[in-house]
C-alpha cells in the first residue's frame, strides 16, 4: 500500500513477497540495520519499521503478532506485548513508550522494496 | 359482540385488557360496572398507600385509558340484577345493558365470623380504599389495636395499624399458628418471634366469642374467658366470595359460597362467565392476584374461540411482612411419606428455609423461606419447570460452597419458563424482548408486562437481562476482544459446529477487522483443542503466540530455549549423554526444570531445526513447553524401587504422558503421580494429579501452584487405571470447553458454578451426558498426535522460517550477546 508514498530516498530490494508470511513479519538485514517487515494479506498492505523494540531493546518485532486496533494495524512485541502503531510507530499500550521508526514498503511485481531515505535513528529508552 | 363486565377490580380491569387487545380483529362493544367510586387499582400493594402512596399511584389504568378504548365505565355503580332470558344487566341507578356474553368478576368481601358485637365503632374491614380511610379517620383516637386473622391479610392489615401510629398492636389466630395455610410450625414460631422483635404481638389459638364495649368497641373477649383491651379492630379473617347476584339469577353457586366453573371458566350459563376471587373452580377458591390474571386470560380467549383451559394454580406467594420475608411456594408441607425435607433454621438471624424434595432427590416439590425469601424466584421455577435437583440440594438453600454467583441459575430455565406468573410472561418473551433492543428493567417491563404487578419477579427479570445482554457480549464483556462478540466457549461451539481449521476461516465467519494478539492465540488454541492439526499449517502459524509460532520459549536476549519430552522424568544415560553432546555442540546452558526435564537454553533461531533433528534421531520428540499444553507428568520412582510404593507411578505417569502429550488447552496444564500417601511427586498441586491407594488410583483435579497456590479437590477414589484414563479424558475436555482464555484449571473451579460438586457430577456421573463425546473428542486428538519439531525437521519450507534475516538466512542476531556465570553462559543483562 506504501506505494503511494511519495519519496525521495533509496529503496532497496529487501525480498520476495513469498518470502513474508502471510498477516505475518520477517526480519531484514540491510547494512547493520535489522528491519521488521509485515504483510497484512486480508487488506494487501505491507508495512515496516524497526526491529528493535524500545521497551527493552530487544531485536523480536518481526517475530511479534500483528492485527489491528479499531482498524489501525499493530505489532505486539512478544516479550511483554506491548503494542506499536504500523503507521506512526506510536507505542498504542504505554503513551510513555518511544515511538518506532517506519520506513514506506512498496511492491514491484512480486518483489517487496523498502525506502530508508530517512536515515533510521534507534530510540532512546 | 358485546360483552359486559360486572366488577372493576383486579381481575375486572385484566378482562378490559384482555378484550381491547382482542379487538382488532373483531368489533367490540365493552360495558363495565364497578361499585366502587375509582376504577381499578393495585389492590395488592394496598398497605403502600400508607407509604405515602396516593390512590392515583395505585391505579391500574387512568381513567382517560377507558374512554381511549371505547369503554363505557359505570363507577359507584353496582349491578343489581341478572336477567338470563333476555342477557341484559340493570344497575343500582336504573341502566340496563344487554350483553352477548357476560363477565362476573366481583370479588370477594371480607369475611367476617358471626361474632356479637362486630357492628361496634371502631371495627373495620381491611378490602379497599374505603376501608383505609375510615380507618385513618379513626385512629387518632384509637391506642391499643387488635386484628383478627393471622393469615396473609392479617399481618398486612397489622401493619396497617402499626403504620397508623398504633404501636400496641395484637394479631388474634384462631389456629395454633400464624399463615396456617402457607408456613408450617416451626417456620411459624421463626415468623412469630421476628414479628415480636418488631413489636408486634402474637395471640394463637385464640377464639374471639364477642367484640366488647357499648357503641364503640373497647376489648375482645375470648372463649377461654381472658379478655384483650382494644379501642380499634380489624377484622380479616378471611374471604367470602360475592356471588349473590348469581345466586339470585339462579347460576350454580357451592354450598360455601362461590360461583360454580368450568375450566373455560364458564358458569352454568354458557354466556355467563366467573373470574377472579368469586369463581369456584374445582371446589378452589383462588384468593390471589395471579391465578384471577390467569381466569381472565382464559375467560377471554374462550369467549373468542381459542382454547385454553385453567387447570388450578399453585399457590406460592412471596411477601414482605412487616420487613420480614415470608415465602411458600409449590407444596410447602406434603405428607411426610411423599418426601424428604431438607431445613435451615438461624434462630439468631431468625431465619427458616424448608424444602420438600422426592424421595429419589431428583426434583424439588416445594417449600417455606422466613426472614430471607432471595432465593424464592429460583426455587419456585426449579420446582415448577421440574428442573433435576444438583447433587447436593441443601445448596439450593445454603448456596454452593466458595462461589458467589446466582445469575447461572436463571441461565438454566428452559426458554417455557413462566418467569412473571401474575403477567403470564415467559422467560423466552423476556429474553427477546432484551434481543430486540429493551435492554432497561423499565423498557422490558412496558414492553412485556413483567414484573408489572406484584413486581416479585423482578430480581429475576434483572438477572435475565443481564445474562441474555452478556450473552450477546454486550454488558458484561466477556467476549474474546473488538474483532470477535463472542466467549471461548461459544467460539469453541461454532467453530467446531462449522468444522472450521484455519484462523482466516474463523475471521471471515465470525469476526472483524484484522485480529489481534488476544484474539489470534485464542482461536489457534480452540483450533488445535478442536482438531490437533500441525499448528504452523494452513496459514496458522501467523495466529500463534510467539513461542508457539518458533515452538520454543523465547528467552532474554532474542535466543531460545528447548525443552524436550521426558516422559514421567524418567531418562536413560545414552540419552542423557546425548542432551549433553547437542548442548556442547551448540553452547546451551543447561538446567533442570521444575517437572522433571531437562531446559537447554540460549539457542539461536537458525539453530533450532538443526538442534530438534538431533534430538529427533536419538528418540526425542517435543516437550510443548511452548504451549498452552500439556507440559509434564511427574512422578515419584514407584513400588519398582521405593521400599514404600503402592503402584507403580512412573510407569502410570509415563501412560498419562504419551496419552496427554501436545494436547492444548484455555491454558499450560501439570500433573503427577505419587506411588504412596507420601505423596512425593507433589500430584495435589497439579491441574490433575493421582495419587496410589491400596485399592487403585486417587484422581486429585485443579490443583495450582504459581502465585495463588491451591490444593487439588478428590475427585474420584480408588479408580482402577483404565477408569482413572477415562475420568481424566472428560475432565479435561470438559475443561477445554468451558474455560476462559489463558484460566488453569483451578480458577476455572473457583467460577464454576456448582463447584466441584457440580464438576465431579459431570465427570463421574455424566449429569450432563456428554461423557461419551468428551471421550471421542479426546480419542480424537490422541490418534492425531504427532510430534510437530519431527514435521518441521522433515519439512524444509517449514525449516525456512526459522531462520532470523529473511534476506540474510545463514546470518545470526549479531546483537545477541552472552556473558559467563558458573561456566556456563547466560544471557547479557537487559536495560
Amino acid at each position: 500500500m506504501s506505494t503511494t508514498h511519495t519519496t525521495t530516498g533509496t529503496w532497496f530490494f529487501a525480498c520476495k513477497t513469498t518470502d513474508v508470511p502471510t498477516n505475518g513479519g520477517v526480519c531484514v538485514k540491510y547494512n547493520d540495520e535489522q528491519i521488521a517487515l509485515f504483510f497484512f494479506a486480508r487488506r494487501n498492505e505491507w508495512y515496516a519499521t524497526q526491529n528493535l523494540c524500545p521497551h527493552r531493546r530487544q531485536m523480536a518485532l518481526s517475530r511479534g503478532m500483528t492485527g489491528t486496533v479499531q482498524d489501525e494495524p499493530k505489532v505486539a512485541c512478544p516479550f511483554h506485548k506491548k503494542t506499536f502503531s504500523l503507521k506512526d510507530g506510536r507505542c498504542l499500550s504505554d503513551e510513555h513508550e518511544c515511538s518506532l521508526t517506519t520506513y514506506p514498503v512498496k511492491i514491484v511485481d512480486d518483489r517487496v522494496y523498502i525506502n530508508v531515505a530517512e536515515i533510521p535513528v534507534m530510540a532512546e529508552v | 359482540m358485546k360483552v359486559v363486565v360486572i366488577g372493576n377490580g383486579m381481575v375486572g380491569y385484566k378482562c378490559c385488557e384482555k378484550l381491547i387487545a382482542r379487538s382488532a380483529s373483531s368489533p367490540l362493544e365493552l360495558v363495565v360496572f364497578g361499585e366502587e367510586p375509582r376504577p381499578a387499582y393495585d389492590r395488592v400493594h394496598l398497605t403502600s398507600w400508607f407509604d405515602g402512596k396516593t390512590a392515583n399511584d395505585l391505579l391500574l389504568a387512568p381513567l382517560s385509558w377507558y374512554t381511549d378504548n371505547g369503554i363505557r365505565l359505570h363507577l359507584g355503580d353496582p349491578v343489581m340484577q341478572i336477567d338470563r332470558t333476555h342477557k341484559t344487566v340493570t344497575s343500582y341507578k336504573g341502566i340496563t345493558e344487554p350483553y352477548d356474553y357476560l363477565v362476573i368478576a366481583t370479588g370477594s368481601a371480607a369475611f367476617v365470623p358471626p361474632v356479637p358485637g362486630m357492628d361496634k365503632k371502631g371495627v373495620f374491614i381491611y378490602r379497599t380504599i374505603e376501608d383505609l380511610e375510615m380507618m385513618k379517620a379513626y385512629a387518632p383516637q384509637a391506642s391499643c389495636g387488635a386484628v383478627i386473622g393471622g393469615g396473609l391479610l392479617g399481618l398486612e392489615a397489622a401493619k396497617a395499624l402499626l403504620d397508623l401510629g398504633i404501636s400496641n398492636t395484637h394479631v388474634i389466630e384462631f389456629s395454633p399458628r400464624l399463615m396456617p395455610r402457607q408456613i408450617d410450625e416451626q417456620g411459624a414460631a421463626i415468623l412469630q418471634h421476628k414479628l415480636h422483635q418488631l413489636g408486634l404481638k402474637i395471640l394463637t389459638g385464640k377464639n374471639t366469642r364477642e367484640v366488647m364495649g357499648n357503641e364503640a368497641v373497647t376489648g375482645l373477649q375470648f372463649a377461654d374467658d381472658t379478655i384483650l383491651p382494644a379501642d380499634i379492630v380489624v377484622v380479616s379473617a378471611g374471604i367470602k366470595p360475592r356471588d349473590e347476584l348469581a345466586k339470585a339469577c339462579g347460576l350454580a353457586t357451592g354450598p360455601r359460597g362461590g360461583i360454580i366453573v368450568n375450566e373455560q371458566l364458564q358458569t352454568s350459563d354458557p354466556f355467563i362467565y366467573a373470574v377472579g376471587e368469586c369463581a369456584l373452580h374445582n371446589n378452589m377458591i383462588y384468593g390471589l392476584v395471579a391465578p384471577g390474571y390467569e381466569m381472565a386470560e382464559v375467560a377471554i380467549s374462550h369467549m373468542c374461540s381459542d382454547h385454553k383451559a385453567f387447570t388450578g394454580f399453585d399457590m406460592s406467594t412471596k411477601l414482605k411482612l412487616i420487613g420480614v420475608d415470608v415465602a411458600s411456594f409449590g407444596d410447602p408441607f406434603p405428607a411426610p411419606d411423599t418426601c424428604h425435607s431438607i431445613v435451615f433454621e438461624d434462630k439468631y438471624k431468625g431465619t427458616y428455609k424448608r424444602i420438600n424434595i422426592t424421595p429419589d432427590g431428583q426434583f424439588l416439590l416445594g417449600g417455606i423461606l422466613i426472614g430471607d425469601a432471595a432465593a424464592y424466584n429460583l426455587l419456585l421455577q426449579t420446582a415448577r419447570n421440574k428442573m433435576v435437583l444438583p447433587a447436593n440440594p441443601e445448596e439450593l438453600l445454603l448456596g454452593s460452597r466458595g462461589t458467589a454467583d446466582n445469575g447461572a441459575g436463571v441461565t438454566a430455565l428452559p426458554d417455557e419458563a413462566m418467569i412473571c406468573s401474575c403477567e403470564n410472561v415467559s422467560k423466552g418473551t423476556i429474553c427477546q424482548a432484551v434481543t430486540d433492543g429493551h435492554e432497561t428493567l423499565d423498557d422490558v417491563k412496558k414492553c412485556t408486562k413483567a414484573g408489572t404487578c406484584c413486581g416479585g419477579c423482578t430480581p429475576m427479570v434483572k438477572d435475565l437481562i443481564t445474562a441474555t445482554m452478556k450473552a450477546q457480549g454486550k454488558y458484561i464483556r466477556n467476549v474474546v476482544c473488538e474483532h470477535f462478540a463472542y466467549s471461548r466457549q461459544e467460539m469453541l461451539d461454532l467453530i467446531k459446529l462449522k468444522s472450521l481449521r484455519s484462523f482466516d476461516e474463523v475471521l471471515d465467519h465470525y469476526g472483524s477487522g484484522e485480529g489481534c494478539e488476544v484474539c489470534k492465540p485464542v482461536v489457534a488454541s480452540i483450533l488445535a483443542s478442536l482438531w490437533n492439526d500441525m499448528i504452523l499449517d494452513k496459514g496458522n502459524d501467523t495466529a500463534q503466540d510467539s513461542n508457539d509460532r518458533y515452538l520454543a520459549n523465547i528467552q532474554k536476549g532474542g535466543t531460545y530455549s528447548v525443552v524436550p519430552r521426558i516422559p514421567g522424568g524418567e531418562i536413560t544415560p545414552e540419552k542423557l549423554i546425548v542432551i549433553g553432546e547437542i548442548a556442547t555442540k551448540y553452547n546451551l546452558y543447561t538446567k533442570i526444570t521444575g517437572g522433571q526435564r531437562i531446559d537447554l537454553f540460549g539457542a539461536h533461531l537458525s539453530d533450532l531445526p538443526d538442534i530438534w533433528e538431533e534430538l529427533i534421531a536419538a528418540g526425542f520428540e517435543s516437550g510443548h513447553a511452548y504451549g498452552k499444553a500439556l507440559r509434564t507428568v511427574k512422578s515419584c520412582v514407584g513400588s519398582t524401587w521405593c521400599r514404600f510404593g503402592l503402584h507403580d507411578s512412573v510407569s502410570f505417569a509415563i501412560q498419562i504422558e504419551e496419552r496427554y502429550r501436545g494436547l492444548r488447552a484455555p491454558h499450560k496444564i501439570k500433573s503427577a503421580v505419587s506411588g504412596c500417601i507420601r505423596e512425593c511427586a507433589e500430584a495435589q498441586s497439579k491441574d490433575f494429579g493421582i495419587i496410589a491407594t491400596e485399592k487403585g488410583w486417587n484422581l486429585y483435579v485443579c490443583g495450582n501452584g504459581g502465585s495463588k497456590p491451591q490444593h487439588a479437590q478428590l475427585l474420584a477414589a480408588d479408580l482402577d487405571s483404565d477408569t482413572c484414563i477415562r475420568y481424566i479424558d472428560r475432565f479435561l475436555m470438559f475443561y477445554i470447553k468451558t474455560a476462559d482464555p489463558l484460566t488453569r484449571t483451578a480458577t476455572w473451579l473457583n467460577k464454576l458454578d456448582g463447584g466441584m460438586d457440580y464438576l465431579r457430577n459431570v465427570v463421574v456421573n455424566d449429569s450432563l451426558g456428554i461423557a461419551e463425546q468428551l471421550e471421542a473428542a479426546m480419542q480424537l486428538l490422541v490418534d492425531n498426535y504427532k510430534c510437530e519439531w519431527r514435521e518441521v525437521v522433515e519439512n524444509p519450507e517449514l525449516r525456512k522460517r526459522f531462520s532470523h534475516f529473511v534476506n540474510a538466512p545463514a546470518d545470526k542476531d549479531p546483537t545477541v550477546k552472552f556473558e559467563t556465570m558458573r561456566a556456563q553462559k547466560k544471557a547479557a543483562e537487559w536495560k
